[in-house]
């Protein structure tokens, strides 16, 4: 049942974004332009300041991650189909893990384009240790996602909700952060320094589990009117 | 806790009396001079504002799990007497820093653990401000993710950045220092539960008020 609902809840946003790519454009559209303005500041003569790649990487992910969470409950908005998923006689944990798995599916296309351009632009190493890389993505993802939805959820009924979301959601998530940038420079030195990497994958699958157990905990209390 | 208010609020003011004559007769750190009697203020406010974080945390959970309203009275009390000491903490680790390191801003671990614990809890009252209705739950789940969060940062935080003096400082004081030390804690401390006695009485007598304008209608 639990899984059930939480895939169908990800089929149907899946659904509608196949159908519009309007989250997956604009978010990706935006991260590029993260990209760019960060580079203007942190590139001199032509020579890219050190760890500046893993940094830029990072925040591109974190600055279109809140504007894809911001518009995925938007969007819910609408026709007042957030009331409709809460109606459904499922359990609510199992919505929120199925717009989870939504927003770190769509922040998973968006950095499979991202990482090979920040690689390109700034000629970073960061395809030296793919796993290594991919474990530190999907886990920060995962943990930023985590706290992400939940307060991205409870804002639909705001009217601040676009200023809140980033008020309520950097001061939180800054460990992941914190991580996924020194993770990443760590990948990027002459020689990858694998331990470091390993250590901050670690501490983010802490993070992840100790966010998501929270979030699903709370969920439930929160998202009754 | 009526009956007991005035009573802890005579031992606060005496302790708060005395702890300046204590803290000046005490003798002087050797490397630090006169700049090291902020620790007396500074690691004391930190004392304070880790109490008030967690009486917030755990008073929020209990509001989102059983609606009890006095626990989110306590949430707000806590989170706005974390602000007032994390403050008073920012303020006074750059005095210490400039002397000790000769720059206002290190970038070292606690103090920047502090600053985002601050912007947690500031994050806190403005939604509470500004959130409009319903804002209560979703600043007693930041509350509860902040309080989460702090083992988090301590971690991340420290690996990414050291140069603060170790907490293993405190039992190595050298004689004449761990008096006024644990004095100012303890007037911080009392301090801190004084504020959130005021502030959630505050906040029940705004209910009360607001129920009685309601009948009134």
């Amino acid at each position: 049942m639990f899984t059930k609902v939480a895939l169908l809840v990800l089929r149907k946003d899946v659904a509608i974004e196949v159908k519009s790519f309007e989250m997956f454009s604009t978010t990706l559209f935006f991260a590029v332009s993260c990209v760019l303005v960060f580079a203007f500041a942190l590139v001199r003569d032509g020579v890219v300041v050190a760890d500046a790649a893993a940094g830029i990487l990072w925040i591109a992910i974190a600055f279109a991650g809140t504007l894809a969470l911001g518009r995925t409950f938007e969007r819910e908005r609408y026709a007042e189909t957030l009331r409709a998923l809460l109606l459904a006689p499922a359990p609510r944990a199992a919505i929120y893990v199925g717009k989870l798995l939504g927003i770190v599916l769509l922040l998973a296309v968006g950095e499979a384009i991202l990482v090979p351009l920040v690689a390109l632009l700034f000629s970073a190493a960061l395809f030296a240790r793919p796993l290594l890389l991919g474990g530190l993505l999907l886990a920060g993802t995962v943990g930023f996602g985590a706290v992400g939805t939940l307060f991205a959820a409870m804002l639909v009924r705001s009217r601040t909700r676009d200023v809140m979301l980033p008020i309520l959601l950097y001061p939180i998530t800054v460990p992941v952060i914190i991580a996924g940038v020194r993770g990443t420079a760590a990948l990027l030195e002459a020689a990858p320094d694998e331990p470091t990497a390993l250590m901050w994958i670690g501490l983010l699958t802490a993070f992840d589990v100790v966010f998501v157990t929270l979030a699903l905990w709370t969920f439930e209390p929160l998202m009754t009117e | 806790m009526k009956r007991v208010f005035l009573p802890v609020l005579a031992v606060a003011a005496a302790m708060f009396a005395f702890a300046p004559i204590y803290i000046a007769n005490a003798p002087f750190e050797a490397s630090m001079g006169l700049v090291s009697k902020i620790f007396y203020f500074h690691v004391p406010s930190w004392f304070a504002m880790f109490a008030a974080i967690f009486i917030s945390g755990i008073s929020s959970a209990i509001y989102l799990f059983k609606g009890r309203a006095w626990a989110d009275r306590l949430g707000v009390a806590g989170a706005e007497v974390a602000v007032l000491f994390g403050s008073m903490g920012l303020v006074t680790g750059p005095l210490w820093g400039r002397k000790s390191w000769g720059v206002w801003w290190p970038w070292d671990a606690r103090v920047t653990i502090a600053l985002l614990l601050e912007l947690t809890f500031i994050a806190y009252l403005l939604v509470r401000k500004f959130g409009g209705p319903g804002s209560e739950k979703l600043a007693a789940a930041l509350s509860i993710f902040g309080m989460f969060n702090v083992p988090f940062l301590y971690m991340s935080v420290n690996i990414w950045r050291t140069i603060h003096p170790p907490t293993t400082v405190i039992p190595t004081l050298p004689s004449g220092m761990p008096g006024p030390f644990w004095l100012s804690v303890a007037a911080f401390l009392t301090l801190c539960a004084l504020l959130l006695t005021l502030r959630s009485g505050l906040e029940h007598q705004r209910a009360a008020l607001d129920a009685l304008y309601l009948e009134d209608e």
